[in-house]
């Protein structure tokens, strides 16, 4: 039943990157490129798409707070901690990456049976990334898992 | 705004919104695609199965949408080769490192407004901004 249910999120989310054509880097560049906005070619679409996400995300992580727990199972909502500088460096050269390609993890995985080589390339290049985060970076210990770092 | 598209920006949203909260009502989890990528690729996680079919779903979903007729978006990648691995090292070690991206930190953070996914998504983007402005209008200007 999870895995069912998983793959559903899944298809809603990929068809929500798709009609949103957030799977379009360029789209996304066209939303970062804030000159564009003196020039009149500014593309505000990304934040009409994080608008209409929040919308329906909000009450709905309102009710499961409220309820406790999930259907399935219990809420990993991850513990409320203090800014950091992991997470001020991590978001920044998150940012630069997103700014150089225009590709962010959601629609580098959708973007993939498009068939654009260079899509595959950043996935890859992207996974790589990850994994040497895990190798060099990742929080050891008991008790902690990846649910637990996830914002 | 030649290319503005406030309808579809919203649907879309709308349906990526829909997906996080049947992930976190159902299954309660974060919907974070970083997160979820980056619990792949450590060994024994239990929610495995759930992670690969979410991930399934994500790939699965315009293919399935072209199938039967939808029009698909095109995808331009403009950035050389080279920046693409770079950008795609930085995303993927940047999102694990802050605990988050668009969807984790972006939508489902802010959605419990959590001041910490708020500093990151307002950081990601600024610098996401910076890199354009420079690619755009220092250097290609």
């Amino acid at each position: 039943m999870p895995v069912v249910l998983a793959l559903v999120t899944g298809l809603v989310f990929g068809a929500g990157l798709t009609v949103s054509q957030m799977v379009d880097p360029a789209k996304v560049l066209a939303f970062l490129d804030i000159a564009g906005i003196a020039r009149g070619t500014w593309d505000p679409s990304l934040a009409f798409v994080m608008g209409g996400a929040l919308a329906v995300t909000a009450p709905a992580y309102y009710v499961a707070q409220r309820r406790g727990q999930a259907a399935l199972g219990p809420l990993f909502i991850p513990p409320r901690r203090r800014l950091d500088k992991r997470l001020a460096v991590g978001a920044v050269m998150f940012g630069i990456g997103w700014g150089l390609v225009g590709f962010c993890p959601g629609p580098a995985v959708s973007a993939l049976g498009f068939g654009a080589t260079k899509a595959i390339v950043f996935f890859a290049a992207m996974l790589g990334g990850m994994a040497v985060y895990e190798a060099i970076a990742a929080p050891r210990g008991p008790g902690l898992t990846a649910a637990d770092i996830s914002a | 705004m030649s290319n503005f598209t406030p309808l579809s920006a919203l649907a879309g949203g709308a349906l990526i919104g829909l997906a996080a909260a049947i992930y976190i009502l159902g299954l309660g989890r974060v919907a974070g695609v970083s997160g979820i990528l980056g619990s792949l690729l450590r060994p024994r996680s239990g929610d495995a199965p759930a992670q690969f079919a979410f991930v399934a779903g994500l790939i699965a979903a315009p293919l399935l949408m072209g199938a039967a007729g939808a029009p698909l978006p095109a995808i331009s990648v403009d950035a050389s080769l080279p920046a693409v691995i770079v950008g795609g090292v930085l995303v993927g070690y940047g999102t694990r490192l802050g605990g988050g991206c668009t969807s984790g930190h972006g939508v489902c953070g802010i959605a419990r407004f959590s001041t910490r996914s708020l500093a990151a998504t307002a950081l990601f983007m600024a610098a996401g901004a910076a890199v354009v402005f420079v690619a755009r209008h220092v250097i290609g200007g």
